[in-house]
């Protein structure tokens, strides 16, 4: 049977060239950075070199990059980092969106309990920031907005540039989940006006385990972690040195790759959302002409997410819901509840993501397949019945 | 896995499944909102179940314990539907993970239900103590469980 991996938005697959450029480091080149004999510097040498790399994909300077763990703890160092900082000069109050990777909404929960004021600005139901909104609720004492680059669920790339224009403009800082963004669209924090950026390799062909995290010359950044005095004091630990060479080895092949990686995966998936569309009662979330290009979001009514994946897997395909089932609380994914939709709605999603490694074969597969497991389902759903015969009213026409 | 191969099982050849015309007895519990609804129909002749089917609308363990609560009660006389508990479905499906323990919940709770409105459609029979009027009582299945 044929696989089809389509979740890339959760994770890839390790490239080619990022696995042959890590593996000296596992065991010839396994030297600590920190020490001074030739075995330690070589992979001094390799984190300056993957430094400088990632740095040239997102137009910063290479001092700006601090390596992480991953997108979670950037985003965390990034937040904590900017809310104490205002705090020292009496500004308590941040700016988010209601549709964040938690990795940013749990970390500002922490902060309203330590006394922040947290605004979470609407998403509205095609899933963008309205920069009018955000002007607005700029305030004196706001000390961050950090709005994510490209929605991890639907794939709203948001507008990032005007953000960062009204918050330079207002002297705020501003930071950008940009984990689903980064090697797949292009990154200019000059031209952007980021002043903060979040980055995790496993999501463009590198390993996981990496992250980094961009902060503009200037910007104190405080540590998490303590301990050494690895990244200039400001993140503790040994470098995950072959992870990072890993990363900045996919970073560096997606970026040369973006605009024909873009163009192939955005016609696979526009094939896909295409036929998809067809089935009865079902709806894209997000809008595809100004989204990432793999990734595909839809709700099919009268049916439950978790149900549609397992058969999908049965049938090789791996793919990825918002359905409370697949996340184990009873709600369903707070992304597709702050575009409002229904909890009934929202519980039968189904995200498809792609990357290039996906073929037209695979393509079909999905297409063929998705349909008769949702026809498979409605037709034991109660629900599905009683929309049928009228019990009950379609939310999705 | 997250769930046991007997889960899997009835999840993917949900015995019993479909829906009966001329049900004595029809249940409907759950809740769109939290993602499970279950409807079972049953067959009742001299107090035996003489068939039941069921239709589904959720996830594989929703599926997989209607499947398994039906297959349970099938033949049965209703008193022993009646004792049939979440518990017991959860062990003869080999387990279930704890976030999932709802949905045995919701699968007892079908079968009552169906049985309630048996005995509702039947006054001479004495309608047992304590059957709980799980279709009716309007209540968010969820703050149940």
């Amino acid at each position: 049977m044929i696989n089809v991996y389509a979740d890339n938005a959760a994770t890839t697959r390790v490239s080619d060239t990022a696995f042959n450029a890590m593996l000296p480091y596992f065991k010839e080149l396994y030297g600590n950075p920190s020490s001074l004999y030739t075995l330690g510097q070589k992979s001094t040498e390799a984190l300056f070199s993957a430094r400088e790399t990632i740095a040239d994909c997102i137009n910063c300077n290479m001092k700006e990059i601090t390596f992480t763990s991953g997108g979670s703890e950037a985003d965390n160092q990034a937040i904590i980092s900017a809310a104490y900082l205002g705090a020292k000069k009496g500004k308590k109050h941040i700016i988010s969106s209601a549709f964040e990777h938690h990795a940013v909404l749990h970390t500002l929960e922490k902060l309203k309990k330590e006394g922040f004021e947290i605004t979470l600005l609407p998403v509205h139901s095609d899933g963008f920031v309205m920069v009018d909104e955000l002007k607005n609720a700029i305030r004196e004492d706001t000390a961050l907005v950090t709005i994510m680059f490209a929605n991890n669920e639907i794939g709203t790339i948001q507008p990032i540039a005007e953000i960062g224009a009204v918050c330079r403009e207002r002297g705020v800082l501003f930071h950008t989940d940009a984990v689903q963004a980064v090697g797949h669209i292009k990154i200019d924090v000059k031209e952007q006006n980021i002043d903060m950026l979040s980055i995790a390799s496993h999501k463009f062909h590198g390993p996981k385990g990496a992250g980094a995290l961009y902060v503009r010359k200037g910007i104190p950044l405080l540590n998490l972690i303590e301990g050494g005095a690895q990244e200039r004091g400001k993140r503790a630990g040994t470098e995950n040195v072959p992870a990072i060479v890993g990363m900045a080895a996919a970073l560096k092949e997606s970026c040369e790759n973006l605009d024909k990686n873009f163009a192939y995966v955005k016609d696979l998936r526009d094939k896909i959302a295409r036929e998809l569309s067809k089935i009865p009662h079902s709806k894209i979330n997000g809008v595809l002409e100004r989204g990432l290009a793999g990734t595909l979001n839809m709700c099919f009514e009268g049916i439950e997410g978790e149900s549609l994946l397992l058969l999908l897997d049965d049938r090789g395909i791996s793919a990825s819901s918002g359905s409370a089932c697949t996340s184990g609380s009873l709600d369903p994914s707070h992304v597709l509840l702050a575009l409002g939709l229904p909890h009934e709605v929202a519980h039968g999603s189904l995200r498809i993501s792609l990357c290039e490694y996906n073929t037209e074969e695979e393509a079909d597969h999905i297409i063929k397949n998705v349909p008769e497991v949702v026809e498979y389902l409605r037709s034991m759903s109660p629900i599905w019945k009683d929309l049928q015969e009228g019990k009950r009213e379609y939310v999705i026409q | 896995m997250l769930y046991s191969e007997k889960v899997m099982d009835h999840f993917r050849n949900p015995r019993n499944l479909g829906t009966i015309e001329d049900a004595d007895g029809v249940g409907e519990v759950g809740n769109a909102k939290c993602g499970d609804i279950m409807k079972m129909y049953l067959k009742i002749e001299d107090g035996i179940i003489t068939d039941v089917k069921f239709n589904t609308f959720g996830c594989g363990s929703a599926i997989a314990t209607s499947s398994m609560a039906t297959e349970m009660i099938k033949g049965k006389p209703v008193e022993e539907a009646l004792k049939l508990s979440n518990k017991a479905v959860v062990e003869a499906l080999d387990g279930l993970p704890a976030h999932k323990i709802h949905c045995s919940v919701l699968a007892e709770e079908a079968v009552k239900a169906a049985l309630f409105d048996y005995y509702t459609k039947h006054p001479e029979l004495k309608k047992p103590e304590g059957l709980p009027d799980c279709a009716t009582c309007g209540g968010d299945c969820c703050s149940c469980h």
